[in-house]
């Protein structure tokens, strides 16, 4: 089951994600050490192993704004969560989406932490209160890269063809 | 049907006749530049070959940049083990446009760029940092992406599936009042737009007062765009941008500034007069959290920073030196200066502003991002607050989450640092 773990409110910037004192650790397995290293509960809790796989951050408009430090989705790709935001910002998106992070764009989405969220196609449901909500579509240019299982294996896919 | 600059240059840079905002296309690279972080991307870069029988080669290492400014001179061994690794990377494949840690020609990303004369107008730039927006400022569409995008650059000498933006248009006239200028316009800008008001949208920046604003002043405008969230800010390429790359950048080679069209198509016009604009302060905890100077004034600071790829330029530093010149820094504060480049710098001295902080009391620091993103140098304590040129006041910024920064012109944080609280410039001024 998918439970929301945090909740967090508008415009939370990747120096809230992943500190930029931390942007000299680089390789994805070495970064979840430090999501949300400024919330020290949440951040222990994390590391710890409290949360499992699959918990859900709440996020409210423009999630993922400021630096395009890619340290910021592989921290939270780590923990394996799932990120619901009213709203993310551009280059927060798009490394999300390269690195395949589960990001949940819900304009209206209304939930509190512990309510347990079903995720479908076209909408999410809140289990705890009954209320769905319409998911709006990833940006439509990026599918193949979703389809391809990140930016990686897609850009290889695409040099291999090139060199035959 | 018109195009905007945004469309024109993207439509170019995928071989199409024409695109328009929504369409998908493929842009290929004029040029690539990271910083430290080509630490990550070498490693991703490397993984896109896992597994082939393909030499991992970058496309066109001539139309490639690292610079090194995030943490320079390194802060640990780690960073130090980094920029090495990155260092061999660069040697080994021929990278053109590397800039080490250097006082002659290392600096600020953003400033070695333009003032190298790596960006022309029409040109694709692309860097793995989201201020690579400050390149529009010399008619060019520039963006942020992350690391594996650019991997997946270095590997294609193109960026996959772009959806050409919608374009927000500025219209700016007025003249500035004295001590105000671009750095109060595009903060007042970005509180009007929020910090998600131009989220995947292009700023096109018109009018008369954008026309005789110098590259300088532009760089500022375009920087802080993407702090509206905008994938680019952009200034079309006119005679001020020819003559910056001309004298400044020593650019020899054709220069073709590309323009809208007059029939292009805007998502969204917005019209600001600057006649009558006051300094403005962002805020704490976000940079659409933005005031006048006036209803903050007082406000005790214990840092103030004059620097970054926002506002470290010669200008900026004149301004600084000249409200400075025979003044003391107020013993309640303390005042860090990082001019954006090692040219910068050497400008700076000759023209004695370096020597005019040294004297007020301000220590001037190595050009690098220094204190802007808290990694290892001008920290603040807890409960402290510092007053700042940079672009970013998120919680935690500046390396304490128990801190709180204001962001503001050169004018504004010279003005202050002789009162210790901020304090507006124009008080007093013509």
């Amino acid at each position: 089951m998918a439970t929301v773990a945090l909740k967090l409110g508008d415009d939370i910037s990747t120096d809230v994600i992943y500190p930029g004192r931390y942007m000299a650790t680089v390789l994805p397995a070495e970064t979840p050490q430090y999501a949300f290293a400024d919330m020290t509960d949440f951040n222990s809790k994390l590391t710890s192993k409290q949360i499992p796989p699959g918990s859900v951050i709440l996020g409210g408009q423009n999630f993922g704004c400021g630096s395009s430090r890619e340290q910021a989705v592989s921290t939270l790709k780590g923990h394996e969560l799932v990120i619901a935001a009213k709203g993310f910002a551009r280059i927060f998106l798009q490394n999300g989406i390269n690195l395949g992070l589960r990001t949940v764009v819900c304009p209206t989405i209304d939930a509190s932490e512990g309510d347990d969220l079903e995720f479908n196609e076209e909408e999410v449901v809140n289990k705890t209160t009954g209320k769905r909500f319409v998911v709006e579509p990833l940006p439509k240019a990026r599918q193949a890269i979703i389809d391809a299982g990140g930016l990686i294996a897609y850009t290889r896919k695409l040099i291999v063809a090139k060199s035959t | 049907m018109g195009m905007t600059v945004a469309e024109k240059i993207l439509a170019r840079a995928s071989g199409l006749p024409s695109v328009k905002a929504g369409d998908v296309v493929e842009p290929r690279v004029d040029l690539a530049m990271s910083h430290e972080n080509a630490a990550l991307v070498i490693n991703q870069f490397f993984e896109v070959y896992q597994g082939t029988n393909l030499q991992p080669r970058i496309w066109n290492p001539l139309k490639v940049s690292v610079i090194f400014d995030h943490r320079v001179p390194a802060e640990s061994p780690k960073t130090a083990s980094n920029q090495k690794k990155v260092r061999e990377f660069v040697a080994a494949q021929g990278v053109g446009k590397f800039h080490d840690i250097r006082g002659d020609v290392g600096g600020i990303c953003h400033q070695i760029l333009p003032e190298n004369g790596y960006v022309r107008p029409g040109f694709v730039v692309v860097g793995t940092d989201s201020h690579t927006t400050s390149h529009g400022a010399l008619g060019a569409f520039a963006f942020g992406i992350g690391a594996t995008e650019m991997a997946s650059v270095w590997a294609l000498g193109t960026v996959l599936n772009v959806e050409v933006p919608a374009t927000i248009k500025v219209n700016v006239k007025g003249k500035f009042k004295k001590f105000v200028g671009p750095k109060d316009l595009i903060l007042h800008l970005i509180g009007r737009l929020t910090a998600q008001g131009a989220n995947f949208k292009v700023i096109e920046f018109h009018g008369p007062t954008i026309r005789l604003m110098s590259t300088s002043g532009r760089l500022v405008i375009c920087n802080m765009s993407v702090e509206a969230g905008a994938t680019a800010g952009i200034v079309p390429a006119d005679k001020e941008t020819a003559r910056y790359l001309r004298k400044e950048a020593g650019v020899k080679g054709a220069i073709a500034p590309v323009a809208p069209d007059k029939d292009a198509v805007y998502e969204r016009i917005i019209q600001i007069d600057v006649s009558n604009l006051e300094p403005q302060v962002a805020c704490p905890h976000t940079v659409d959290n933005v005031k006048s100077v006036a209803s903050v004034k007082g406000t005790k600071v214990h840092q103030i920073v004059i620097g970054s790829c926002t506002n470290g330029r010669l200008d900026d530093l004149a301004i600084a030196a000249g409200i400075l010149k025979g003044r003391k820094i107020s013993q309640e504060t303390r005042m860090l200066v990082f001019p954006a480049s090692g040219r910068i710098y050497a400008q700076a001295l000759a023209k004695g502003y370096i020597g005019t902080f040294m004297k007020a009391g301000a220590v001037v620091m190595n050009p690098g991002c220094g204190p802007c993103l808290g990694i290892h140098e001008g920290a603040l304590g807890d409960g402290e607050t510092a007053l700042s040129t940079t672009n970013r006041n998120f919680k935690g910024r500046m390396g304490n989450p128990n801190s709180q920064v204001f962001l503001c012109s050169p004018a504004v944080a010279a003005a202050s640092a002789v009162k210790g609280v901020i304090t507006n410039p124009r008080k007093g001024a013509k």
